[in-house]
């Protein structure tokens, strides 16, 4: 594979480099459930279903720059309009999903709107407010919501044709919706609405300037990513079967944006690996320290982030910076940038040391005095 | 050239990757699944050999409930002790505990790795009504024994959906029929304010105290809500102050009932009889008040508060003390939580004795066939009961009025089953 690895530097294969990744990343994707024991598969499930929020929480924070604290409580009401519709109106478990998305979406433009006044830690308070007064708000919605007692709802049953066991069923139905959900995101990206995002994120004035309509695009970014946040919600209550007002404290809106900022923001698969971090590290803490996981977990995420400050994503690019002896070229992520991809001017030779998974982040230009508030740390520059 | 080499490299990794599937695939644990045979046949040995038995528990080690979290510590430290003098009928037992954070989507995790991972006999104890709430169709639906769940909501003895969970302490609607009892027969005039917790917990206690009094002389004249995000309720107790109510029922969590009892001994103009309830009855919730201000607060219990002298002597309390000494050095045996974890487990020891099968279904039917058993560390009087109709194993308490330092029982201690019949449904 090192070879191969070493040639796909070069013009000539470039294009067969993400059809590899995809190739052995769907390979192994979908041959994980039939590998693993059935809980192994269903932490993979929790896996996705966090990486579906975090990629929304990436739109909002990685890429446009404003910070939320109130995501999970848009991930609870996605898992509640799952959870009632299935328990109130029987009806199909894909049905809830388009109404999950859709409510989320306009419930997050309805947010969008003080996104358009206030910014920054401002910003973060007022979505926080949603985060913390919502579980009060569903435990005296009772009649609904089935108050702090919650909702059982069934579990999506497999098909007599699939012949695969439920944790299997349940994995490749989020799988599905998970890569149309990253694929989504990933598309958002590259089309004028993560332009003009990016644009914001990088600086306001000069954005507005270039014919950028501000207010449309913070709004419609805070839509986006509540219909993500949805989106996972939704399937959270097909995986879990059940929800409560407790299960969607406002700790879950602080665990999604720490999993991101660890995961790496602004980077297209910084989600999943985050999403990987929030599942596993806690009960990895949990086998290091039985007293004290908390702690543990606290100085797991403080040495993530000393030695990769870009996040687990951008990993791989520092270190095969270090290795190379030259700092990593954050300046020159930009032609890794989809529409940059074929740019000229993009240096063979520094891709094909960084290897195939250097990282996303995105471009970093001269605004040296405007740090945008959710851009990635910088790394030094050459 | 290069476009090939790359295919056949995917190609070649595909391959690999499905041959390893095929080979080494961990989905064969499955089939470790044991069943008995004889008598027994065809029911359920997982975690459970002629040597050994390997339970599983769930409990907030981290997170907003930590406090709950040392309940664990008592239950370890009850099966060190029994595994020192040999086990539980000649098997030695293997607790695994698990951390969910008082998270549902966590305690789920944490019950699939213990059923599926670590093939445990048996769920030992879920805390808390959400944990509790998120696992059981699972547990029900894979047939693993959920007994002894560390909450009191009625739902766990209620409804026949869920032939394999079962609660233990006494359910919330026992303990307001406590109080009722106690106030029909001493005050029965009594005009109630109510101040509760707006959950499961405090509904739950509401409505069995309102039909327990219902056609009597007692009538609950004011009530009042708070939410567990409130940052204190002193607005709700100068409302319930204005009612003239001549008893307070306070039905809160421990941070609240400190707040209503600094409260109520701040107003002198209204002094009701205050009755608290058992979750808010810890030293550590009346120590804050100032002991002089709550005297002659009423309330109830069911186990030896290990802070009490009077049991200093008793031969229970003092193993406990001892193995927790021994097994749990850094615990405090005058926690309360540590005591009800060796009271738990002792009495699960008590339901593993009594199965007629060493297997699953042995005991899920015989925590469903209890019959008046006896619990070193329960009080006096207070036995485990169940029985057709009847899952509940605990309904009987002991009323207890705080004097001087402490506690003091008083009355005999008030059976709600003979009192009242079996919870309603």
């Amino acid at each position: 594979m090192s070879t191969i690895t070493a040639s796909l530097g070069t013009d000539r294969v470039r294009w067969l480099r993400p059809t590899l990744t995809v190739l052995v990343a769907a390979a192994v994707a979908v041959g994980a459930p039939f590998y693993f024991a059935p809980f192994q598969v269903f932490q993979l499930t929790m896996v996705l279903v966090y990486a579906v929020a975090l990629s929304g929480l990436n739109l909002l924070t990685g890429f446009g720059g404003q910070i939320s604290l109130g995501h999970g409580a848009f991930f609870a009401a996605g898992a509640y309009t799952a959870a009632v519709m299935l328990d109130r109106y029987d009806t199909s478990h894909l049905a809830t999903l388009p109404a999950a998305a859709a409510g989320c979406f306009l419930l997050g433009l309805g947010f969008g709107v003080p996104a358009l006044r206030l910014r920054g830690l401002y910003l973060a308070l007022v979505t926080l407010s949603f985060a913390v007064f919502l579980p009060p708000l569903l435990k005296r919605l009772e009649p609904v919501t089935g108050g702090s007692m919650g909702l059982t709802v069934n579990k999506m049953q497999p098909p007599a044709w699939s012949g695969l066991a439920e944790d299997q069923w349940m994995y490749f139905v989020v799988l599905a919706v998970t890569a149309v959900a990253l694929l989504l995101a990933r598309n958002l990206l590259r089309s004028r609405v993560g332009r003009a995002l990016l644009a914001v994120r990088d600086n306001e004035s000069a954005a507005e300037v270039m014919g950028v309509r501000l207010s449309l695009h913070k709004t419609l970014a805070f839509a986006w990513s509540a219909m993500f946040a949805g989106v996972a919600g939704c399937l959270y209550t097909w995986v879990i079967g059940f929800v409560s007002p407790d299960s969607f404290s406002f700790v879950l809106s602080i665990t999604l944006l720490a999993g991101l900022v660890v995961g790496g923001l602004g980077s297209l698969y910084g989600p999943l690996l985050g999403a990987a971090f929030v599942m596993y590290v806690p009960s990895v803490s949990q086998d290091v320290s039985e007293a004290a996981p908390g702690v543990v977990f606290g100085l797991l995420i403080i040495t993530v982030m000393f030695v990769a400050p870009t996040g687990l994503a951008g990993l791989p690019g520092r270190v095969l910076g270090a290795v190379a002896r030259r700092p990593p070229r954050t300046t020159a992520a930009l032609d890794r940038m989809p529409e940059a991809e074929s740019a000229p001017d993009a240096e063979p030779e520094s891709q094909a040391l960084s290897g195939p998974s250097e990282t996303h982040t995105p471009a970093d230009p001269a605004v040296v005095d405007a740090e945008p508030v959710g851009a990635p740390p910088r790394t030094e520059k050459e | 050239m290069r476009k090939t080499t790359a295919l056949r490299a995917a190609a070649a990794a595909t391959a690999a990757l499905l041959t390893a599937t095929a080979c080494s695939s961990q989905r064969g644990q499955d089939a470790q699944d044991t069943t008995a045979g004889g008598a027994c046949k065809g029911q359920q040995t997982t975690g459970i050999t002629d040597k050994t038995i390997k339970l599983g528990g769930i409990y907030p080690l981290s997170g907003p409930a930590s406090a709950y979290g040392t309940i664990s510590k008592g239950v370890a430290a009850y099966f060190s002790h029994v595994n020192d003098k040999g086990g539980i009928d000649g098997r030695k037992v293997e607790f695994v505990v698990r951390d969910d954070g008082y998270q549902p989507p966590k305690a789920v995790e944490e019950a699939r790795r213990l059923v599926e991972q670590e093939k445990v006999f048996a769920v030992f104890q879920t805390l808390g009504t959400p944990s509790t709430a998120a696992v059981w169709d699972y547990l029900n639906k894979q047939k693993v024994p959920q007994p002894f769940v560390a909450t009191g909501a009625s739902a766990w003895g209620t409804g026949d959906q869920h032939p394999w969970t079962i609660g233990w302490q006494p359910n919330y609607v026992a303990e307001a029929r406590v109080y009722a009892k106690y106030l029909k027969d001493a005050r029965p005039k009594a005009k109630v304010a109510v101040l509760y917790q707006n959950d499961d917990f405090g509904k739950d206690l509401l409505g069995g105290f309102k039909k327990a009094v219902a056609g009597s002389g007692v009538k609950v004249v004011a009530e009042e809500s708070y939410e567990v995000t409130d940052p204190s309720v002193s607005a709700q107790m100068a409302s319930l102050a204005r009612s003239k109510a001549d008893v307070l029922l306070d039905v809160t969590t421990p941070k609240f009932g400190s707040q209503a009892l600094a409260a109520d001994a701040k107003n002198t103009k209204w002094n009701p009889l205050h009755i608290v309830n058992n979750v808010a009855s810890s030293a550590a919730v009346l120590k804050p008040v100032g002991f002089k201000n709550v005297q002659g607060v009423v309330s109830a219990t069911y186990f030896k508060d290990p802070a009490d002298p009077q049991w200093a002597a008793d031969p229970e309390m003092k193993a406990y003390k001892d193995a927790l000494h021994k097994y749990a050095p850094d615990a405090d045996p005058a926690n309360q939580f540590n005591a009800y974890g060796w009271a738990v487990a002792s009495s699960l020891h008590q339901a593993l004795d009594a199965m007629k099968c060493p297997t699953r279904e042995g005991l899920r039917d015989a925590v469903r066939s209890l019959k008046d058993v006896k619990v070193g560390m329960l009080l006096p009087g207070v036995t485990m009961s169940t029985g057709h109709g009847d899952a509940f194993p605990l309904e009987t308490m002991q009323l207890m009025r705080f004097k001087g330092e402490r506690w003091q029982l008083f009355g005999k201690p008030v059976d709600t089953r003979k009192e009242f019949g079996p919870a309603a449904k």
